[in-house]
């Protein structure tokens, strides 16, 4: 009787204990949210809301403009994904409707050996290799630049879109094939026309994911666009050096006095860059949950 | 029209557009090869006893790189310990003991937030919690603390994945042959588990000890002395030493920073290799 009682408190601890680990994640969430507004917000009563909106960005001097900033996280975001959406949508339909499965056996590790791949890493390898020969390739004053930042994050973005959208591929019901090849249409025709088509929303969640994984990515960087913060002009948009907001956080972070107006505003930035994160999974969520929505219409 | 040989051809078109694919699917692969090659072939020289065994010299351009390895080996360590006890027990509640209410829901979207969260803005976080709130300072305890909440919803999913591959009549057995609920986790579904659950947690240590910018406020140093002493001690750490040699220390040998490429990435690479061959060897033996 005794040992049952104690085996059944036992058994309530441990449940309760799983059940506490269970709720971590919001806690770690809500924290996040909680430290990074703690120090972050103050700021906005020193420096008015509109001084962050402007083009220069010198702390030092008291310019907190964050929208060059903003222009450089966007402008090698918007390249990378150029770079990386065809190649990897490429290779995620190659590897899932067309390699024999051998090339699957090789060219999957490799993929997944690139998404385990330190950024830091990739940045070396853009400073060592990538950006003297682009600048000898464009006869650039410099090989730090937008571009070659694009270039790097483009093959780390790679890897998000080819596991995602594979996924997808993958989830598209064999019958679906099997009906368009009994039809007669070619292998090419059964992917362009129905396999892709319905994938596509699986492939807009791969989209976001990249583009998030893009957006926050710091180290490589910050080590490849040349550390300047100023909005480039329209006709060198690429070819000029610019700086993202992870790079400044990063760069800059260590070097202010804390609590001062400058790491407040380092942290408003951090705020920024939460939100970019935030409402870009909201999407991705929104769109296979959709997904799944039609599959089971369709399927009732 | 008609005398004319249709060159697109259904036929045609499915040619073509195989080579696309096949293009995209080089360029893709080809960089990632020559790349490991490159490494390869311009690390090599720069491997040395001495040079994985000793202290640095000369202002870190002679001498080895053992407090860097060293630092990276405790950040891992630490980020598991903190990291992997909560992952498999959040993933044990999603998987056995949540159902689909709508404060699961809200846990899955916290978890897809954390996921997605970028790298520097944990260290925000860190900086703000554990080395100034809990007055960590910038040690090995805040670094691993903030690697291992960037961690944990990798740990999470995979391990709640591979809980869910157990087939449910493993747990219906138990529950018949009078097991509780917790005996049943414990005994049958966790050991059935264990490889998919071990996978996970070293494909997320691999990242961890990759990452440079959750620790460069947290943690890491730029150069030490000594080896750290206690985990309040900063330490140096392989990702960020090869960032500090590439950027911030003018003429250093190009043998230096190779050699230290060569050794995060075979640090973080064999994790990877080990997790692959658990993986694989798991589904060999699978009887289920």
């Amino acid at each position: 009787m005794l040992a049952a009682k104690r085996q059944n408190l036992t058994e309530l601890a441990i449940t309760r204990l799983i059940q506490l680990a269970g709720y971590l994640s919001i806690l770690f969430v809500g924290l996040i949210c909680i430290f990074l507004l703690k120090e972050g917000l103050p700021v906005l009563f020193d420096v008015p809301l509109v001084r962050f909106l402007q083009t220069t960005w010198y702390p030092i001097e008291g310019y907190y403009g964050i929208l060059p900033l903003l222009a450089g996280s966007l402008i090698v975001t918007f390249g990378a994904i150029l770079i990386a959406l065809p190649l990897g949508l490429g290779t995620a339909i190659f590897i899932s409707e067309v390699a024999p499965n051998w090339a699957k056996e090789v060219l999957k590790p490799l993929v997944e050996l690139l998404a385990g791949m330190p950024s830091v890493v990739l940045g070396f390898i853009g400073i060592l290799v990538l950006s003297p020969y682009l600048r000898r390739l464009l006869d650039l004053p410099t090989g730090l630049t937008a571009l070659t930042g694009s270039l790097l994050l483009g093959w780390v973005a790679i890897p998000t879109i080819v596991s995602v959208a594979e996924d997808a591929l993958n989830n598209v019901p064999p019958s679906y094939r099997q009906a368009a090849w009994a039809l007669g249409a070619t292998q090419w025709q059964t992917i362009w026309g129905i396999t892709l088509p319905a994938a596509r929303s699986g492939v807009l969640t791969a989209i976001m994911l990249a583009v998030g994984r893009v957006i926050g990515e710091t180290m490589a960087v910050m080590m490849v666009t040349g550390n300047a913060p100023y909005i480039p002009s329209f006709l060198k948009v690429f070819v000029s050096p610019i700086r993202t907001m992870t790079a400044t956080i990063a760069s800059e972070m260590g070097e202010v006095a804390k609590g001062s107006a400058h790491y407040q505003t380092l942290f408003l930035i951090g705020i920024v860059l939460f939100l970019f994160s935030l409402i870009i999974n909201i999407i991705a969520v929104t769109v296979s949950s959709r997904r799944l929505k039609r599959s089971e219409r369709l399927l009732s | 029209m008609g005398r004319s040989i249709p060159l697109l051809t259904p036929r045609n078109k499915q040619r073509i557009g195989f080579a696309v694919l096949a293009t995209c699917t080089v360029v893709t692969v080809l960089p990632i090869i020559a790349l490991g090659i490159y490494i390869l072939v311009q690390g090599v020289p720069g491997i040395s006893w001495e040079f994985i065994s000793s202290m640095p010299r000369d202002g870190m351009h002679a001498g080895g790189i053992l407090p860097a390895i060293l630092g990276t080996f405790y950040l891992t360590l630490g980020t598991a310990l903190f990291s992997i006890p909560p992952g498999i027990a959040a993933a044990i509640y999603l998987a056995e003991y949540a159902g689909d209410t709508r404060a699961t829901r809200l846990i899955r979207i916290a978890m897809i937030n954390l996921a997605g969260i970028p790298s520097v803005v944990y260290g925000l976080f860190g900086l703000g919690l554990f080395v100034l709130f809990l007055q960590f300072g910038t040690s090995i305890l805040a670094a691993s603390l903030t690697l291992s909440i960037m961690t944990l919803p990798v740990i999470i999913s995979t391990a709640e994945e591979a809980l869910r591959s157990v087939p449910v009549s493993f747990r219906v057995v138990s529950i018949s042959l009078g097991a509780s609920k917790w005996q049943t986790v414990w005994r049958i579904v966790l050991p059935q588990a264990l490889p998919g659950i071990i996978t996970g947690c070293i494909l997320g240590l691999e990242r961890a000890a990759g990452e440079t910018a959750p620790i460069l406020f947290t943690g890491a140093a730029f150069f030490l002395p000594r080896l750290p002493q206690s985990p309040f001690d900063p330490t140096m750490a392989l990702p960020y030493h090869l960032f500090v040699i590439s950027t911030q220390v003018p003429g250093m040998p190009v043998k230096i920073q190779y050699g230290t490429v060569l050794v995060l990435l075979v640090f973080v690479l064999s994790m990877n290799l080990i997790a692959t061959m658990i993986r694989s060897r798991a589904r060999a033996r699978r009887q289920w």
